[in-house]
Order: structure tokens, then C-alpha cells, then sequence
């Protein structure tokens, strides 16, 4: 018999009782056929097609797009678990500016001996492009989406920091859109905290790290383009912002500034929130066959002529091998002691986390270092001998490229699949915006592995989103 | 505005008009083939309408002769012509798609839904047999489309260039029907009355959603040169080649820049003399020279259009 414990439930106790600020939903939802539920999912997917709220599928013209599944329960924190939350994402965004931002410039805390300087210049996250680079307030992750999770009793563990390029933000929105357009009733009844204003204070944002002495800055997104499965929110930021979506060619670089190409002529750019990943922003320093990117992008940029958000060489402190240094970057560089856990972690290029590690394979989830997206990962417990016995031999081959942690009971939330209302994992990802001041907007995407039993909540593999409700007090 | 985003708006105007166009002109020439026909071979029609269309060649390669359900299953279905109907509602919705975020969302969500409707019931609610409801269908969506627009878009260079891109091809568009009707057409009295050439020109009328205007206005019976004049020339027409012409200038001039100066100029002097002029002055080597003409006019208008604006090379 399983006597594994049941993982922490966001609407009931393990009494089985309704917490209580889920009270009002859960009461609503038992009302609820599942006949009615069912017609409004169906009513959700053929909106979302008509709205197009797509994921491109890549290799397929036509308009051949997939829907990321969305689940038409909503994932409810109260107000007391998000201001703890937030002050925990603010304190860690702090930090981790601080810290590309020293590593850009004075290394003090390589000096203090808490990083190696291999760990920190050996590592291909590492741009030497951007060293001694002054930009704009000293912020690197203007915007950052840091994945949260729930384990044990309900406590929240960071999970990972995404500094470089974060998607998912336009599902928070559209997410919240379509349940008040299907359940307009439940918005009535609960104080819903609203999330409608993050394009708003992302354009705000953005301004606020415009090259000093530019009055009315030119704000553009920089897409790779339509056919970029992420298209649909580049387009839509951009459109929310009221500001140019624009692709590679359409900037050049003259005289040290950044421009585009308009039907009325040249056009000065101070600031790109750009899309695009470091190596192909710009093909005379990175990837020279990068045709995405702007050839001269990088001297505009080191010469202060133009912001690009978020600044390159910020995947130096969302690497997984940086990940586990966190709290002590907080410490380090806040004086103030971690408010959010980080998942305890085992660098295998340590020789006992190595042994230790191999030895519990069957338990832990082994990650690859410079994996994302779910790929380039071992969970130890669902995996099968051969796969264990394959990871083995890759972590022996080369230990420095993995680490392990413990397998989480990530938190469940009921969701509605094919045989009704069931528990499902999930995940929480807000979005930190930092300028400024630093922004949270209440809530943020949460992802849930619609698989019974699965813990991997990517969409590229079969991960759906819910709407986040926090409560107002 | 960008240049790209310019030139998306542009072609997006231009491929929803045509999918529209050639809706018109399948509603005309399968009108037309539900009269009687005195011994008449019911494909000439269709094949005249593929040459005017500049398809012939690309329909050889697929079929051996123009029956009628080939050609129409061709210009209306076949996505691997890139000139039918479905192929049209896909290139407006892919370029809708590449500007989703400068145009409205009601406008893109009217062209994805179009392409969406027409790509899964093509096979099935709409074929050949049913042309008629296939056409009213595309009517009505770009009735829908054209509301969305005027409803809901910003009057900035956005919509300009897609009004020009749109009355370009309407003029275009228009032109070419009228060409497959003067090619079919047996009287070269253009002052017959009556008889033989009613029923085609008020097909065509209807074709053009302007039979029951012709009447206001014209209080006359129905002859080629009349239809011609009215098509052509009248002012007040929503599908007239004038009224087209004339709004390809006025919006170009709210877009004019430094090095438009000419394109302009030029879509100015085909405004004036279709607005000055009258068939006498304007076709003295007869309609069909004048038309194609037009089209050599609105090509050049299109390639200048391209190089003053939207960053396509001289």
C-alpha cells in the first residue's frame, strides 16, 4: 500500500476540510454540474482559438497552432500567504541584481570566497561583453519570473529565478479575462485582486531605465518573429503597451544610436524589452549568423545609448549551478536573512554530493545544469531502471553539469479533467518587475501537470495554466 | 509607424479585398451560367475569367480543360493556387497575424476566424456544387471585416495603408471583371439596347452589389456602354473604379513623405482624369485598352507605394 503522505492541497486541509479562503469558491464549485463545467471549458478553448491565444507549433505553416490547456479552476491564495510571498520575491530580486551587478564589475563576492572565480568565468552564462557595463539604476532582471512552488506544509520554495527572457505573463492576463468573461458571478463574490494593470506598469517600468537625459523615451518589444512560439505575447505586450513590435530588421544601429525603420524615416529606440535570447541580439559580438538580432546592438548599449531590458549576461545568476548560492547572495548582500526556502541542493561536482546522489537516485531529481523547459531531467522516483541507469552514467561522465534535489510533493489544487474535479501538481510563477521600484502585480501564471501524479507543469509537455486568484484581505 | 508593419497592413487590405473580388467574380460568371446559352460553350466563360485572372497557365498545369466545377473548385478552394479565395483569406489572416499588434483585437480576431471557418468547413459545407453559398459566405465576412474596421480602428498611417492597399485592388479587381465581360460580350454596339446584353451587364451589376443603384440613378435601361460609364466612372458607387481611384489618393496624401512626392502626383492624375473625364476622352482605343492600362497604372502605383513606404528595394 502507498504511504507516501498526501502532498500539501491548496483547497483542503488534510482533514479534509475547505481552507478557509477557498470557502466561498469551494461552495460555488459543488454546485456546479459537471455537465455545466465541461460547456464552459469548451467555451473557453473556442474563444481562446478565435483570440488566437497560440503557441506556434514550429515546422507548421497554415495557422497550425496549439492551445495551452487552461483549467477553469481557479488557484486561490489569501492575502496574508501572498504578502509574505511577495516580500520574499522582492528581497530575492534584490539580491540577484546586486549580484550580476557586482560580478559586472567588482567581484567582492568572489573576494569573500563564497564563489569560486571558475565557477563564476568559467561559466558560458558568463559575458565578458558586459564587464565593467554601468546600465541604468544598476538593474539587470527588469523583469524576472521566479517559479515558486508549495511542498511540506504548505511552505513556498523557490524553485528557480528566470532573469533572461520570462514568458508566460500574457496567460496571467488572459487567463484572468476569460474566467471573469465565463464566471462573472464568482468576481462578484470574491475580491479578486486585479492583475489588469501589469502592461501599464511594465511600460512605467521599462521608462524608468531609459538612458539618463531622455525625456519621452521610444519603448519597443524586439520579437524573433511570428513564428517564435511565443509570438502571441510579444505581439500582445507590445499591443497592451501601445508600443512597436519590432523583429531585428527593422533597427540599425547609426552614429552610436539605435534606430527603426518608419514609413516617415529613421526613428530613435532608447529602449528594447527584447524577446530574443543573449547570443542573437547582435551578430558582431554573439552568434554572427543570427539574423534576429541588430549588427552594432552591443556598442549602442555599452555606450549607455540605449536600455536593453533585461540587460545581457543575466543568465550568470539564473544558472541552476548559481541557484544554490541564493540565500547566501541575500546574506551577502542585504545583510538580511532569506525569506523564501530554496530547494536544498547537491552540486555534484562536490565529491559527497556526487556519492550521495548516485547512491539515491531512485529518490532524487537530477537536473541538467543548462536544461530548461523540463528537458534534461531525471525525476528519481517515476523514472525507470534503464533511465536511471542512463542518467548515471551521463552524471559520471561529466558531474560539473548536474545537480539534484530532493523529489518535492508539489503542492495539488483540485483541477477539472476528463473524470471531473481531481487534484493535480502545480506551480506558481509571479512576475517581479524591477526599475525604479521594484513591482509584483498580485498573483501571477500558475502551471499545472494536468497527468495524475505528474510533477512537470512545462506546456511543451502537456502542462496546462489556471487563472491565480489572491484574495483582498 | 514601421515600414514592415506598413507593408503587412497594406497587403492585408489588398489579399481581403481580392479573396472578395474574386468572390464576386465566381458569383458572376456561375450567374451566368445558369442562363440560357443558345448553343454556347459554357467554358469560355471560365476560361476567360482564368486568362483576365492571369491564371491560365498555373490551371493547365493542373487540369486538362476548364470545366466549369474545376475552375471554380480552383479559384475558390485550391490552396495550392496562391491566387484562390482560401489561399487570399490565409495570406489577410498571416498578415494579420504579423501586425496582431497594431492593429485592433476585434480585427484580428474577424480575419483569424474567417480563415479559421473557411479552412474547416471548405471540404465539406463548401464546394463546388454550392459555389453560391460559399460566395455569399466570403461576402459576408468581408461585410464583417470591413465594419470591424471602420469601428474599431485608430485613423492613423495604419489605416491609410491598408485603404490603399485595399481600393488598389479594388480598382484592380474591378478592372478585370469588367475585362472577362467585354471579352464574352458579342455586341460591339455599345449603345445596343436591350435584349442580348442585359442579362450578362445585370449580372454584373449584381455581381457588384450596384444593379439596384443603376436603376436609381440611371433611370435607364441596361446597355454596355451604360454599365460601363456607371462602373467606371460614377462617383457615388461604392465598387466604382472613380470612387476607388479616389480614395487611393486621399489616403496616400495622409501618408505622404519626403520621397512620395511623385507616387503621388500620379495617383492624382488618375483620380483627376476619372474624375474629369468620360469615356470618350478616357478609351478613345476602346474599353478593353483603357482597362488594361488601368491595371499597368495600378501596378506602377503599387511598386512606387512599395518603394516610397514600406522598405522595399528601388
Amino acid at each position: 500500500m502507498d504511504r507516501t503522505p498526501l502532498p500539501y492541497d491548496e483547497m483542503y486541509s488534510a482533514d479534509g476540510h475547505v481552507r478557509p479562503h477557498y470557502a466561498a469558491y469551494a461552495d460555488w464549485l459543488t454546485r456546479q454540474p459537471d455537465d455545466t463545467l465541461r460547456q464552459k471549458r469548451a467555451e473557453a478553448d473556442s474563444l481562446f482559438h478565435r483570440v488566437g491565444i497560440t503557441f506556434a507549433v514550429y515546422g507548421e505553416q497554415d495557422g497550425n497552432e496549439r492551445l495551452i490547456p487552461f483549467d477553469i479552476i481557479p488557484r486561490v491564495l489569501s492575502a496574508d500567504e501572498w504578502r509574505k510571498l511577495a516580500a520574499g520575491l522582492r528581497q530575492r530580486v534584490r539580491a540577484l541584481n546586486a549580484f550580476v551587478g557586482d560580478i559586472y564589475h567588482g567581484q567582492e563576492i568572489v573576494a569573500a570566497g563564497l564563489l569560486t572565480p571558475e565557477q563564476v568565468f568559467c561559466n558560458p552564462q558568463y559575458r565578458p561583453e558586459m564587464q565593467g557595463v554601468d546600465v541604468p539604476g544598476g538593474i539587470y532582471a527588469h523583469i524576472a519570473g521566479i517559479d515558486v512552488v508549495r511542498a511540506g506544509q504548505g511552505d513556498f520554495y523557490v524553485l528557480e529565478d528566470n532573469l533572461r527572457v520570462p514568458s508566460g505573463v500574457s496567460y496571467m492576463l488572459e487567463d484572468r479575462k476569460m474566467m471573469m468573461r465565463l464566471f462573472p458571478e464568482l468576481f462578484a463574490q470574491n475580491h479578486v485582486a486585479p492583475v489588469e494593470h501589469y502592461p501599464d506598469r511594465l511600460l512605467e517600468n521599462l521608462g524608468s531605465v531609459a538612458p539618463a537625459g531622455v525625456a519621452d523615451p521610444v519603448v519597443v518589444v524586439l520579437t524573433p518573429g511570428a513564428h517564435n512560439s511565443a509570438y502571441f505575447e510579444h505581439a500582445f505586450l507590445a499591443q497592451q503597451m501601445g508600443v512597436e513590435l519590432v523583429e531585428g530588421q527593422d533597427l540599425f544601429v547609426r552614429d552610436g544610436f539605435v534606430y527603426m525603420r518608419t514609413t516617415r524615416g529613421p526613428q530613435r529606440v532608447d529602449v528594447i524589452y527584447r524577446r530574443i535570447d543573449d547570443d542573437f541580439l547582435d551578430p558582431l559580438v554573439f552568434r554572427p549568423d543570427s539574423v534576429l538580432g541588430v549588427p552594432g546592438l552591443m556598442s549602442a548599449y555599452r555606450a549607455g545609448r540605449v536600455t536593453v531590458a533585461n540587460a545581457i549576461g543575466t543568465g550568470i545568476a539564473d544558472d541552476k549551478s548559481i541557484y544554490p548560492y541564493v540565500p547566501a547572495m541575500i546574506r551577502f548582500y542585504l545583510g538580511e536573512e532569506p525569506l523564501l526556502n530554496n530547494v536544498p541542493t547537491r552540486i555534484l561536482r562536490r565529491k559527497d554530493d556526487l556519492a550521495y546522489t548516485l547512491a539515491h537516485l531512485d529518490e532524487l531529481v537530477v537536473k541538467e545544469v543548462h536544461g530548461a523547459g523540463g528537458y534534461g531531467m531525471l525525476i528519481g522516483p517515476t523514472a525507470s531502471e534503464a533511465e536511471r541507469e542512463d542518467f548515471r552514467l551521463r552524471i559520471l561522465a561529466s558531474p560539473e553539469k548536474y545537480i539534484a534535489q530532493p523529489t518535492l510533493a508539489l503542492s495539488t489544487c483540485p483541477t477539472f479533467v476528463e473524470q471531473g474535479v481531481a487534484p493535480r501538481h502545480i506551480d506558481l510563477r509571479p512576475f517581479v518587475l524591477s526599475g525604479r521600484d521594484i513591482t509584483i502585480v498580485p498573483g501571477g501564471l500558475t502551471r499545472v501537470a494536468l497527468r495524475a501524479g505528474s510533477l512537470v507543469v512545462n506546456s511543451s509537455q502537456g502542462g496546462g495554466t489556471k487563472d491565480t486568484w489572491v484574495l483582498e484581505a | 509607424m514601421l515600414s514592415r508593419t506598413a507593408d503587412h497592413v497594406y497587403w492585408l487590405g489588398r489579399y481581403a479585398e481580392r479573396a472578395e473580388n474574386l468572390a464576386r467574380t465566381l458569383d458572376v460568371q456561375y450567374r451566368l451560367s445558369l442562363l440560357p446559352h443558345e448553343g454556347r460553350d459554357d467554358r469560355q466563360g471560365w476560361a476567360q475569367a482564368l486568362a483576365t485572372l492571369g491564371l491560365e497557365a498555373a490551371f493547365a498545369e493542373r487540369h486538362e480543360s476548364p470545366e466549369p466545377h474545376k475552375v471554380i473548385d480552383f479559384l475558390a478552394f485550391d490552396t495550392g493556387n496562391p491566387s484562390s479565395i482560401l489561399s487570399c483569406l490565409r495570406a489577410a489572416r498571416e498578415n494579420a497575424h504579423a501586425v496582431r499588434g497594431s492593429i485592433s483585437s476585434e480585427m484580428w480576431e474577424t480575419f483569424n476566424s474567417t480563415w479559421l471557418e473557411a479552412r474547416s468547413q471548405a471540404p465539406t459545407r463548401f464546394t463546388a456544387l454550392n459555389v453560391a453559398e460559399f460566395v455569399d459566405w466570403v461576402k459576408y465576412r468581408a461585410h464583417l471585416a470591413r465594419g470591424v474596421v471602420l469601428g474599431s480602428m485608430l485613423r492613423d498611417e495604419s489605416y491609410h495603408f491598408m485603404q490603399i492597399g485595399t481600393f488598389l485592388e479594388r480598382a484592380d479587381g474591378v478592372a478585370r471583371l469588367l475585362l472577362v465581360r467585354l471579352a464574352c460580350a458579342q455586341s460591339a454596339d455599345d449603345d445596343a439596347p436591350v435584349a442580348p446584353d442585359y442579362y450578362p451587364w445585370s449580372v454584373l451589376l449584381r455581381g457588384l452589389s450596384a444593379f439596384e443603384i443603376f436603376r436609381r440613378v440611371s433611370r435607364d435601361t441596361v446597355s454596355l456602354g451604360r454599365v460601363l460609364e456607371f462602373v467606371i466612372l460614377h462617383q457615388h458607387v461604392p465598387r466604382s473604379i472613380y470612387r476607388s481611384a479616389n480614395l487611393v489618393h486621399e489616403n496616400l496624401r495622409a501618408v505622404a513623405n519626403a520621397q512620395s512626392r511623385e507616387t503621388e502626383r500620379r495617383a492624382g492624375l488618375l483620380h483627376a482624369e476619372l474624375r474629369f473625364g468620360t469615356l470618350q476622352t478616357l478609351a478613345p482605343g476602346g474599353s478593353e485598352r483603357f482597362l488594361h492600362d488601368l491595371l499597368a497604372r495600378t501596378a506602377d502605383l503599387s511598386d512606387r507605394i512599395g518603394r516610397d513606404f514600406l522598405g522595399h528595394p528601388a
